[in-house]
């Protein structure tokens, strides 16, 4: 056992340097994992999918495949994996930090970038760069999928007219013969920069060994 | 043109001025109409003289006047209307809002009535006595800001406006009575005395954060949501501190010498009345929600019950001298959620307009009033002292934020940097409160004068200079902003994208937030507190009713309609083929259509981190457009004529945008693959309140409630021309240019 702990404070200084979280965040990530893993040394799918608590989302299959992406690893190949361990667990989680005061705007800037790209993986299923209608179609009716009385037709709707708003935003003197391919990372970047990603989209990752009342947002 | 409307508003003020000027003519001031009712006997008609009994017979009166009965009321009125005017007056020209918050206009106007009265030797209607202040004026503007507050950023900021309000009023009562004390030993001013109880209840007094105040400056100036909610509910809780302290001090200020004991009983105290408004609060609201439970017969009083229980839980606590701002606060936010759901559509239309109007009236009253009286009561002017309190009232709540924010950003997720820091320090506004306060100050208080002089100036002061520069300021330094307005479809899809992703996460990582804590209360919520007070709406039979009536307003809409509006389905060209991939965008999404898929999205988020509208606009209602139980029938005619190539047609009315099913067709069913056209794509956006109701109506319509809503066409998108005709009547048309690229479509205040 000891020499089991020295090893992964060893690794956990690499992951601190890679992600960006602490090493009080990594431990309790780690307990995390094991906990999802049954102690054993990756993930696979069936194992996030019996999280109860995540039966409830109807986007969770996208989720859940966003652990298992490739590009959500901040490298550039595609694919996704079979089983992930534990550091590409925490890669992916690292997308979800808060920023700091001392984060720059920089940094602020990449860590918007991040979310932006994670979501766009989302999307873009088959990895082709582009997000096109069909996949959008899907993660709207998978959206909407939990209440139940929306038809098909509904959810197509909608993103028909998410589509066309892309088209026009990005590409405004499209003329009515032209075909619009999807949506790519810029565009999707264009139509999302009035979205207040930075207060939103982040997780309070704890640094204690235990749940505490924090005060506010 | 502007400068007629700028004459013509100068010439309605000074009339209104002039106005004012029969109540000093009545002799003397009225009495105060808050102590009862005082029915003046009426003056007798002195045809007949009393004295001498003559043998003439005296004629009947053809024509009387007896002012004196009806004074008080009308005196009431005419000060509102004029107070209304005033407000009239101001928006007509324009730019001056901009620039000038509202609250420093009432005071000029109000200065200016003072002036001409004063001048005329006149007193003001006693009306503005702290009783009346109290008791009638300040009730409904705290129930106007604790009604519209935004709850889910307000719970998720809990512990930050509950720090600012309690730690930060008391850092700066003791920091301002302190220093004010110091000064006071200095011999040049003459102040000497001012004990130091003194001091300290007068710093109690204007370090109280202004609600009215406040909230007015900062609704022009859309700063981010956090720095809102921190000022917001600062300002609000801040009343139990307030109440403890003045309390404690005026105490204590007859008193030589303090015990220790004293203090002690004043932290107690502190809680007492902290937790007991909160606690009579709750209980009211939990009373006003269940009675609503039970008033599906007596629709026509429902708004009546809002108003009393919160006006009630107001004087209850007043009863018992805890804090009723606070009581009210709570009151109103506990019941909000559970009334909205029993009373009807229209009861909750009228409690709003009623909250918002009661509250928009209160506060011009409040203001005017407050210009009025500075002129004419009577001043103690020290410059020392004044200008001392000045600055150190400034000096301590910059410092006090500083201090506050350094030791709380630890634990907030989201920071305040330096420019929010200033946003807070810098919007600290006091106003009427301080103001009333100072008028209840006991008499045996040797320098009372100064002390009333010293809150107006500093009100004046901060309401003037801070509240007119802020908003420049603001811009200046960039404070984070928010975008209210949500434009376009993709954020709104991906703003619940990202929320579902990040709850997933949350659940996925097992680490929770508040949001856990959120989420236990939702279950508690759902499982108990809504069976309690909720009627079940299901067992109803006023579907038949509502039915009908919904009927009724689709057919006067049909009669409404104009040839050529448009409703969304005809000028649709849905897309041809379903088996092309990327499909060449040739729709054209009317406004409503965008809205109904708004309302799509909205009403199916799942579990709710629900969100509530999270700004509105301090003069405006919300933009409710969470649909209602709202079935429509539409009708077959006209669905009948909606088919692709009659797109044209101008028999098409409004009704088209309300989204129902074919008749004959029931929710489960799929779609004939014929049906081209969108208004029908459309048709099964349901209703939130009805996610179980998918069992087969004969009548299976649906609809959202966007019909309901005013159109906001500021925009379209168009690619095919040759729908222009549709829309060229359409009054509020927007730009029609076809590479338009998208303008903010919709005004949603509520889609943070």
């Amino acid at each position: 056992m000891g020499a089991k702990q020295t090893r992964s404070e060893h690794d956990h200084q690499d992951l601190v340097e890679k992600t960006g979280f602490s090493v009080e965040q990594i431990q309790n990530l780690l307990k995390r994992f094991q906990q999802l893993s049954g102690n054993e040394e990756t993930i696979s799918r069936e194992h996030l999918k019996s999280i109860p608590a995540l039966a409830n989302n109807p986007i969770r299959m996208q989720i859940i495949e966003a652990f298992f992406d490739k590009r959500n690893q901040h490298g550039n190949e595609l694919g996704s994996y079979e089983e992930i361990g534990f550091e590409e667990f925490l890669m992916v989680m690292s997308h979800f930090r808060p920023p700091t005061l001392t984060t720059t705007t920089e940094e602020k800037e990449t860590m918007r970038k991040e979310k932006v790209r994670f979501l766009f993986n989302m999307h873009d299923t088959d990895g082709d760069g582009k997000i096109t209608l069909a996949e959008y179609r899907k993660v709207v009716e998978e959206l909407l999928s939990k209440s139940g009385t929306i038809e098909q037709e509904a959810a197509k709707a909608i993103a028909d007219a998410a589509m066309l708003e892309v088209a026009s935003t990005n590409v405004p003197n499209m003329g009515p013969d032209d075909f619009y391919e999807g949506i790519t990372f810029e565009h999707f970047e264009q139509i999302l920069k009035d979205l207040e990603m930075e207060s939103r989209m982040h997780i309070r990752f704890l640094d204690v060994n235990a749940t505490k009342v924090h005060c506010g947002k | 043109m502007n400068h007629i409307y700028t004459k013509r508003a100068l010439s309605v003020l000074i009339i209104c001025a002039f106005l004012s000027l029969p109540y000093g003519s009545s002799g003397e001031a009225p009495p105060k109409p808050g102590e009862g009712v005082t029915i003046l006997s009426p003056v007798k008609p002195d045809n007949g003289p009393q004295v001498y009994p003559e043998d003439e017979k005296s004629n009947l009166p053809v024509f009387t006047m007896d002012y004196p009965r009806i004074q008080i009321p009308f005196e009431i009125t005419l000060w509102m209307l004029l107070a209304s005017f005033a407000k009239i007056g101001f928006h007509v020209y324009h730019k001056i809002t901009i620039w000038v918050p509202e609250s420093c206009l009432l005071i000029t106007i109000g200065l200016i009535v003072g002036g001409i009265m004063h001048s005329v030797k006149e007193e003001p209607p006693a009306v503005l006595t702290s009783n009346v202040f109290f008791l009638y004026m300040l009730p409904p503007i705290v129930l106007d800001s604790g009604y519209f507050m935004p709850a889910r950023p307000f719970f998720e900021n809990i512990g930050t406006v509950l720090w600012f309000a309690v730690v930060g009023t008391l850092w700066n009562s003791i920091g301002i009575g302190m220093s004010l004390f110091a000064i006071c030993q200095i011999e040049a001013f003459d102040v000497q005395d001012i004990n130091l109880q003194e001091n300290l209840l007068f710093a109690a007094i204007i370090s109280a954060v202004d609600p009215v105040a406040v909230l007015n400056v900062f609704e022009q100036a859309s700063v981010n949501e956090q720095l809102y909610i921190a000022i917001f509910g600062e300002c609000l809780f801040n009343d139990a501190i307030t109440v403890v302290l003045y309390s404690m001090f005026s105490f204590v200020a007859e008193m030589p010498v303090v015990d220790p004991v004293d203090v002690f009983l004043g932290v107690s105290r502190f809680f007492v009345v902290g937790l007991g408004g909160m606690g009579f609060g709750i209980l009211f609201g939990f009373v006003a929600a269940f009675t609503t439970r039970f008033t599906s017969k007596v629709r026509e009083i429902e708004p009546l019950f809002i108003f009393m229980y919160s006006y009630l839980a107001y004087l209850v606590a007043e009863l018992f001298a805890i804090s009723s701002i606070m009581a009210i606060v709570c009151c109103a936010l506990t019941m909000k959620n559970y009334v909205e759901e029993n009373v009807s559509q229209r009861s909750c239309t009228t409690i709003r307009h009623v909250v918002k109007m009661l509250g928009s009236i209160s506060e011009t009253l409040i203001f005017f009033f407050l210009g009025v009286v500075t002129i004419t009561t009577e001043h103690e002017w020290n410059w020392g002292y004044i200008l001392f309190t000045l600055l150190f009232a400034f000096l301590w709540r910059g410092l006090g934020v500083l201090l506050l924010t350094q030791i709380i950003n630890p634990f907030r997720t989201i920071p305040f940097n330096m420019k929010d820091q200033f946003g807070l320090a810098y919007g600290g506004l006091r106003g009427a409160v301080s103001f009333a306060l100072a008028f209840t100050l006991p008499d045996h208080i040797g320098r009372k004068q100064l002390f009333v002089t010293a809150t107006i100036a500093v009100i004046l002061f901060t309401v003037f200079l801070q509240g007119i520069s802020i908003q420049p300021l603001i811009e200046f330094i960039n404070v984070r902003r928010t975008n209210r307005n949500v434009d376009t479809i993709n954020v709104e899809i991906h703003s619940r994208l990202m929320e579902h992703t990040m709850e997933g996460i949350e659940d996925l990582c097992g680490q929770w937030s508040h949001f856990y804590w959120k989420d236990k209360f939702m279950k508690f919520n759902n499982r108990i507190l809504r069976r309690i007070f909720i009627r079940d709406r299901r067992a109803e039979s006023s579907i038949v009713a509502l039915y009908k009536k919904l009927e009724l307003q689709n057919a006067m809409e049909i009669l409404d309609t104009v040839p050529g509006d448009i409703s969304a389905a005809p000028s649709l060209v849905s897309l041809q083929d379903e088996k092309k991939e990327s499909p060449k965008p040739k729709k054209i999404y009317m406004a409503e259509d965008l809205k109904n898929m708004h309302n799509i999205l909205s009403k199916n988020m799942y579990k709710i981190r629900q969100r509530t509208v999270a700004f509105t606009s301090k003069h405006a209602l919300p933009n409710d457009s969470q649909p209602r139980e709202i079935l429509i029938r539409r009708h077959a005619s006209i669905r009948r004529s909606l088919r692709p190539g009659i797109l044209q047609s101008t028999m098409v009315p409004k009704s088209q945008k309300y989204f129902s099913l074919p008749a004959a067709q029931n929710l489960g069913s799929k779609y004939p693959s014929v049906r081209l056209s969108y208004a029908d794509d459309h048709e099964t956006m349901s209703d939130v309140a009805y996610p179980t109701r998918r069992s087969r109506f004969s009548h299976p319509k649906r609809s959202s409630s966007g019909a309901m809503m005013p159109l906001h066409r500021l925009g379209t998108l168009k690619e095919v021309p040759s729908t222009d005709v549709l829309n060229e009547s359409e009054g509020e048309g927007g730009s029609k240019d076809c590479s338009t690229p998208i303008d903010p479509l919709l005004h949603f205040s509520g889609w943070l």
